[in-house]
């Protein structure tokens, strides 16, 4: 069991499955014994927005929202969302970016640049030794469905947290994926299981 | 059982707990999904009224008939139903009536971030505001014993950051009360408000509201935390939570009733501590309430008065009126990024909405809009909003824009849920009071902006049940408007031929554009990506003006034009066929299989 409080950030883009894993994220906390709140910052994200999610665990949590400068984790499920984030990070904070990059209409049509994958890196390589970027698209095409990315990068957050010290025998992958099938229609149980077992593998290998 | 529910879901939660008998809402964010969620309960009756207004007429008509009545809104819904707020306050009713209104700090997706507390001083109505999820249910039984006790309606004030967020809840048991089998009430000197019985209504509901304030001492969601005795925090609703999370070792004072205000117990609180600050968003409502009294309290001369807290809004403000030290500012990393694109929401991928707004944007004529997805519509490339205020306005504001001798011909444009809901008189007066307004109702089958909600046009209803759907020619014809048409929302010529035939008419006319929404579940099954054939694109870009996401630039460059080809996203395109209808070139090939117009 963690003996502090940890508060996670998610960002993505409408539609790519955040609801969802913020929605695992904060039963995982309740169910491994922490307090837990969550808070979504959607707005109109139906129309392809960005999407920002706040997850806290403690021994007592009171806000739902994380004040800016204070999130310890961040999961980014798409590169520029990643990096607009990247201020609301605590220095030196755990980092898990899923490399998909999705073009807003500002920059297909109204000239703005859209970031380079180097640049992403950099900035995040100037707050935290402790980054990963991972293909959770490819890992979830691989197992034959697009939607399960969120899942994959579960998987993987769960095995970063494992090897950061933040979560401790307490939090084993059981947990997640009991808190995960329960979330899940019963035909894709099998599917979100494997997943999750993928985005494990995804970091372990690069340990 | 513990459950994690979203402040919503709690809600929704607590009505069934205390067995509400009708409810009745219109969608709103952040408010939409309490009947959403309370729909699922079984044996409940819970329905989508046209507007917020008829809402709370529903709801205050089960409480006169004896049963707990509840209606559901957002905060600018409440303005709607403002007129029915007020009387009900007057008659009080046979049983609980609970109003929700859920107030948006910040406008994630508003027009104004009214403070509805207002209201409830207004009217002369408790107002109870929950910290959490947990009190967001319990709150619910709570509102209806108040209302019961007192003969009062009630009002239950949620912010966005309740509604949205997610934290534990214990269940609890249905205690539903008993409902008398009898009669509806005759007795006009409490439910006729002719002059007559308004006047002597009056006293009693100014006793009324001076009663609730002695029962407020008492009031167990109204709670004394001790702390330290240099500095004490009066606070409400998810301001608490930043209070707790900020100021660890003050003492606080949380009202989960702040509306009237317990005057003894705050002035106690007050004297206990040596410097008395408030936390509140948005209004200095209890603040100026405090003052009136004659404490000393300061809020908005720390606090902002716009916008949503957080803990580091709550820390910072804190830190720069000396409240808190400096050694307590967490430092941003205040990395650089260089300008990111901005990701505004906008129109989806074969929206039904866009060839309109492609028509409106050629056309160069003045369009008032209206609240709803095709508001998308104001930014470039489509830039065919030009003004929108609040549910149903666009067709009274075109109106009185033509009255007043404005040199272009105004075009309204308004959804179908828009329309049921306020927009229907707004266009009676434009045939009874004659202007040539030419109004253009988007009927996409659905209430889309708040994620599918049925409405009078969609024949379902709430509960899943088939029901009459009103038609919205017939309807238009019947007010006696002579150019009315249907077309397909994807016909972009019968669109344009129609509204160019319009805009120069002389009367009134109605242009009904049909086309259900593309994230339909049996529209979704139609998808077809589209794509584009390189060596016939010429990048002419006129596909890229229609501002549809899956159409891109593509790497390659026209050779004579030197300007990039378009290219299409087939993970986005639904195969709506706009842009192979605009394209010049027949660079774009239609499916194979005609998109069924109006289906």
């Amino acid at each position: 069991m963690m003996n502090t409080s940890i508060n996670f950030l998610l960002a993505g883009v409408g539609g790519q499955g955040t609801i969802l894993a913020s929605d695992v994220l904060v039963n995982v906390g309740l169910a491994a014994g922490f307090q837990a709140k969550q808070a979504e910052v959607h707005g109109m994200s139906q129309r392809g927005g960005s999407v920002t999610s706040h997850v806290r665990w403690g021994k007592v949590v009171y806000s739902p929202l994380i004040g800016a400068g204070e999130a310890d984790v961040l999961l980014a499920f798409e590169e520029l969302e990643a990096l607009r984030s990247l201020n609301a990070l605590r220095p030196g904070a755990l980092v898990l970016v899923n490399t998909q990059v999705i073009e807003p209409l500002t920059a297909i049509s109204g000239g703005q640049a859209y970031p380079d994958d180097a640049s992403v890196r950099l900035a995040f390589a100037r707050l935290t030794p402790s980054m990963e970027f991972i293909n959770g698209e490819e890992i979830a095409g691989a197992l034959g469905n697009l939607k399960v990315t969120n899942v994959v990068l579960l998987g993987a957050l769960s095995a970063l947290l494992e090897r950061g010290g933040q979560a401790g025998a307490g939090l084993t992958p059981d947990i997640w994926l009991k808190v995960i099938t329960e979330r899940v229609p019963p035909k894709h149980v099998e599917l979100n299981r494997k997943a999750f077992q993928a985005g494990r593998e995804a970091v372990e290998m690069k340990l | 059982m513990i459950k994690m529910l979203s402040g919503n879901e709690a809600v929704a939660r607590g009505m069934w707990e205390a067995g509400v008998v009708v409810a009745s809402a219109y969608p709103g964010t952040p408010s939409t999904e309490i009947l959403e969620n309370y729909s699922l309960f079984p044996n409940v009756y819970a329905e989508w009224a046209p507007n917020e207004k008829v809402a709370v007429d529903v709801a205050i008509g089960a409480a006169y008939a004896g049963r707990r009545g509840m209606a559901v809104m957002k905060h600018v819904g409440l303005n709607v139903a403002a007129d029915s707020f007020m009387y009900t306050s007057m008659t009080g009713m046979e049983a609980g009536l609970v109003i929700v209104t859920a107030d948006d700090p910040a406008m994630h997706s508003s027009q104004n971030e009214q403070d509805n507390r207002t209201f409830a001083k207004f009217g002369r109505v408790p107002c109870l505001e929950p910290s959490d999820s947990q009190e967001a249910k319990d709150l619910v039984r709570a509102a209806f014993e108040l209302s019961e006790r007192f003969d009062t309606p009630v009002l239950l004030r949620l912010t966005t950051r309740i509604c949205h967020s997610a934290s534990a809840v214990e269940l609890g048991e249905r205690t539903a009360p008993a409902v008398e089998p009898k009669p509806f009430p005759r007795n006009p000197a409490k439910y006729v408000m002719v002059p007559g019985n308004a006047v002597k209504r009056h006293p009693v509901i100014e006793q009324r509201i001076r009663d609730i304030a002695s029962f407020a001492e008492a009031f167990p969601y109204n709670r004394v935390e001790p702390g330290s005795r240099s500095l004490g925090i009066l606070t409400c609703g998810v301001a608490y939570q930043y209070a707790r999370e900020v100021f660890p070792d003050a003492s606080i004072l949380r009202l989960g009733m702040t509306w009237p205000l317990p005057e003894k117990m705050i002035r106690e609180f007050a004297h206990s501590v040596e410097r008395l600050i408030v936390i509140e968003e948005l209004d200095p409502f209890i603040e100026e309430a405090v003052r009136l009294m004659g404490i000393p309290a300061e809020g908005k001369s720390i606090f902002p008065i716009t916008g949503e807290f957080d803990p580091r809004v709550v820390r910072e403000s804190a830190i720069q009126s000396g409240l808190l030290p400096a050694s307590a500012h967490v430092p941003l990393p205040d990395l650089e990024t260089g300008p990111l694109p901005s990701r505004p929401p906008v129109l989806c991928p074969g929206c039904p909405h866009r060839p309109t707004f492609y028509i409106l944007n050629k056309l160069k004529v003045p369009v008032n809009g209206d609240i709803g997805c095709y508001t998308l519509a104001l930014t470039p490339p489509l830039s065919a909003i030009h003004t929108c205020g609040c549910m149903g306005a666009g067709i009274g504001v075109a109106h009185g824009a033509a009255k007043a001798g404005s040199p272009e011909h105004h075009v309204a444009v308004i959804g179908d849920s828009t329309f049921y809901h306020t927009g229907i008189p707004a266009l009676i007066n434009v045939v009874y009071n004659h202007s040539p307004v030419t109004t253009v109702i988007l009927d996409n089958r659905i209430t889309g902006m708040t994620g599918h909600q049925d409405n009078p046009g969609t024949g379902r209803t709430l509960l899943g049940q088939e029901t009459v759907r009103v038609e919205l020619e017939p309807l238009v014809r019947a007010l006696g408007i002579r150019n009315v048409r249907s077309v397909p929302g994807f016909d972009v010529k019968a669109i344009e031929k129609t509204l160019k035939e319009y805009v120069k008419l002389d009367e009134p006319s109605v242009l009904i554009v049909v086309e259900p929404c593309a994230l339909l579940p049996d529209v979704r099954k139609r998808w077809m990506p589209l794509e584009v054939l390189a060596d016939k694109c010429n990048g002419c870009t006129l596909c890229f003006r229609i501002g549809c996401p899956a159409i891109l630039k593509s790497e390659e460059l026209d050779e004579k034009t030197q300007r990039p080809k378009a290219l299409i996203d087939a993970g986005m395109c639904t195969g709506c066929e706009v842009c192979a209808q605009i394209c010049p070139r027949d660079a774009i090939p239609f499916r194979p299989v005609k998109v069924e117009a109006g289906a």
